[in-house]
């Protein structure tokens, strides 16, 4: 039995439909991304879980039980708001213990409690401190403390990092992953950056207009997108648009139809596109096997250990490349190249 | 050129209102305060001279005897107006707060003409609003008539010239200065931290005890300030609507200004009054500094 079991839930605001028909399931200990653009409805699947929006359609079970119409301070679930909601009048301690109060918890306990949830964020010589009185990275932490407090079966994150700066971020995203594992509650956070749900996620769910366009392990979605829009918005990508021939593309930006035996259920003409990371595109001075495609390289990129390389086609399309930077020193602006890329690492997208 | 500290161009830009607080509010207190210390006389000003050339040079003739006089006479007018003032701001807080509150909840597109018809009254002089009280209230009243006439009654209730009908003047008129403060915090609370109390277990009833309220205390003591302060000293609702056994401190001063001409006893009701304000603005003050 999962912990979280979403079925087929349909949430409208007026003409709007910001969540279609969605459903999911996650289990004990996971640690699931609702991933997609802003207006993609992954807040509004977040909320309804929470209980602030009831559905239109369709059930929310947790740990088995139907909580669709219970209100929030009846559901075993906590949240973690993207402004942190701490309460301003209280301090540190007083915003963690606010819950375990709510529950009759007496006042030892909740102290050791408290004391135990300020270590695992490593607040603890902040207990008296207000809101105000913190950082952006000390405020997240205590939001994070409180929302874990009550030991929730199921924590939901609206965009735990996005507050951050960058540095912070990447620290804090590695210490979310820790916590998460030492308490082994299940999380299910909202993220607009792929990078994001890439890197803490075990499962991922894409979101596209208040659907889930694809659902599936980091690399599974990274690697094989189910769509144009996946393939597009996780990660970079060179897209190549054209139509089902037999069991190949025909693209303009391709001489020959390139081989994809994904395609032979498709019927002739049918509109398909071909999908290549950046950094499985080769580039080479010299003319490859298999598939060649000429370019100029327009730019090379210089971020560090990688550099990125664009080049154009003829008919003006920029392919971009990844490539270790020692490997990019090979290529100058305005020089002829060749693309390529070796068949099983293009992905065939039929919609 | 200094580049710090204080130039003429900074003098210049804080001395009109100091000006303006010094001539107005500063020498009118001053010239009270001197009147409070002399003698009612028949001259004009019909008082006597706070300090007379005598062989001695010039002399002083203060004298307490005003205060004296008031402390003796006039404390159940300063009891009446306390209690009052209290009680309709307690009822107004009672009232207004539901109302701000449901105010600042509406949807957006509601709140202003909301606040709209709070503000409607403004646009009538409140003499007029109290006399409308008046034709409500008494025995041949509107209200007493449509309770007889869905036989409740025998007799005409005593609605008006007592304390009941004060109150209720004061409630009615105060209203607005407890709603707009307390629709002025309440309407700045974060949505989220609503959310965020239910979410972590509080039932509606506790997310308002442990959240709303002591986030909207700054509006509550600011509401409570712009409805005890002017309430103490109301004239015209106690005199319209008031009785023998509801004297108002604003009576005794108008009694004593106007009636016996003695503007030196009328000017030591004022001073006591105004000491007896400054105790809940300090207080006020307090509250407003530990909340931030």
């Amino acid at each position: 039995m999962p912990l979280l079991d979403i079925r087929t839930v349909s949430k409208n605001f007026g003409a709007v439909t910001a969540v279609d028909g969605v459903s999911l399931s996650v289990g004990e200990g996971e640690l699931f991304a609702l991933l997609g653009p802003s207006g993609c409805g992954k807040t509004t699947l977040l909320r309804l879980i929470a209980g602030f929006e009831r559905p239109d359609a369709g059930r929310i079970l947790i740990d088995g039980n139907d909580v669709t119409e219970a209100p929030p301070y009846r559901r075993p679930v906590n949240m973690m708001f993207q402004s942190y909601a701490l309460f301003p009048h209280l301090d540190v301690a007083g915003n963690i213990a606010f819950g375990l109060k709510q529950e009759g918890m007496e006042r030892r306990r909740r102290a050791a409690r408290v004391a135990e949830m300020l270590a695992l964020v490593q607040m603890a010589d902040y207990a008296r401190r207000r809101p105000h009185e913190l950082s952006g990275g000390q405020k997240q932490r205590v939001a994070l403390a409180r929302a874990l407090a009550k030991m929730p079966k199921l924590l939901l994150l609206d965009e735990p990092l996005a507050a951050l700066d960058r540095k912070l971020r990447e620290e804090t995203r590695l210490e979310l992953i820790g916590i998460q594992e030492r308490v082994g509650t299940s999380f299910v956070f909202v993220t607009h950056d792929q990078e994001e749900a890439l890197g803490m996620a075990s499962r991922i769910a894409v979101m596209e207009r208040g659907r889930v366009a694809q659902l599936g392990s980091a690399a599974e979605i990274y690697e094989r997108p189910n769509s144009r829009f996946v393939a597009d918005f996780v990660g970079a990508v060179n897209l190549f648009d054209g139509v089902a021939a037999g069991s190949a593309l025909k693209a303009p930006a391709f001489d020959t139809p390139i081989p994809l035996p994904e395609l032979a259920d498709l019927p002739e003409g049918t509109a398909a596109a071909l999908a290549v990371r950046p950094e499985k595109l080769r580039l080479s001075r010299a003319r490859p096997d298999g598939i060649a495609i000429a370019a100029t390289v327009a730019s090379v990129n210089y971020q560090g250990g990688i550099s990125i390389v664009h080049a154009a086609t003829p008919s003006g399309r920029m392919l971009k490349a990844q490539m270790a930077s020692t490997a990019a020193a090979a290529f100058e602006r305005g020089a002829p190249v060749w693309a390529g890329w070796d068949p099983a690492d293009a992905v065939a997208l039929s919609r | 050129m200094p580049v710090t500290g204080w130039g003429w161009r900074q003098w210049c830009l804080i001395a009109p209102p100091f000006l303006w607080l010094f001539i107005f509010f500063l020498l009118p207190l001053g010239v009270v305060a001197a009147i409070s210390l002399t003698q009612a006389a028949d001259t004009i000003p019909p008082y006597t001279p706070l300090f007379t050339h005598g062989p001695d040079g010039l002399q002083a003739q203060a004298s307490f005897a005003n205060y004296r006089l008031l402390a003796r006479s006039d404390v159940r007018a300063y009891g009446n107006s306390l209690g009052f003032a209290a009680l309709a701001t307690a009822l107004c807080l009672l009232v207004g707060y539901p109302i701000a509150f449901a105010i600042a909840r509406a949807p957006k597109a509601w709140r202003n003409p909301l606040l709209f018809f709070v503000i409607l009254p403004f646009w009538t002089s409140l003499l007029i609003r109290v006399y409308a009280w008046i034709t409500i209230l008494q025995p041949t009243g509107l209200l007493n008539r449509a309770l007889e006439d869905l036989g409740l009654i025998n007799q005409p209730l005593l609605l008006i010239y007592n304390g009941f009908s004060v109150v209720l003047g004061l409630v009615y008129a105060y209203l607005p200065f407890m709603i707009l403060p307390l629709y002025g915090s309440l309407s700045q609370l974060d949505e989220s931290l609503l959310e965020a109390a239910a979410d972590l277990g509080a039932r509606p009833a506790r997310v308002f005890r442990e959240i709303v309220l002591p986030l909207s205390l700054p509006g509550v003591a600011a509401g409570a300030l712009l409805v005890f302060i002017p309430a103490i000293g109301e004239f015209v609702i106690p005199d319209l609507l008031g009785g023998p056994g509801t004297l108002m401190v604003g009576k005794v001063l108008w009694q004593e200004f106007f009636d016996n001409v003695d503007w030196p006893e009328a000017a030591a009701v004022a001073m006591v009054l105004v000491v007896l304000l400054t105790a809940p603005l300090l207080l006020a003050q307090r509250l407003a500094e530990r909340a931030t």
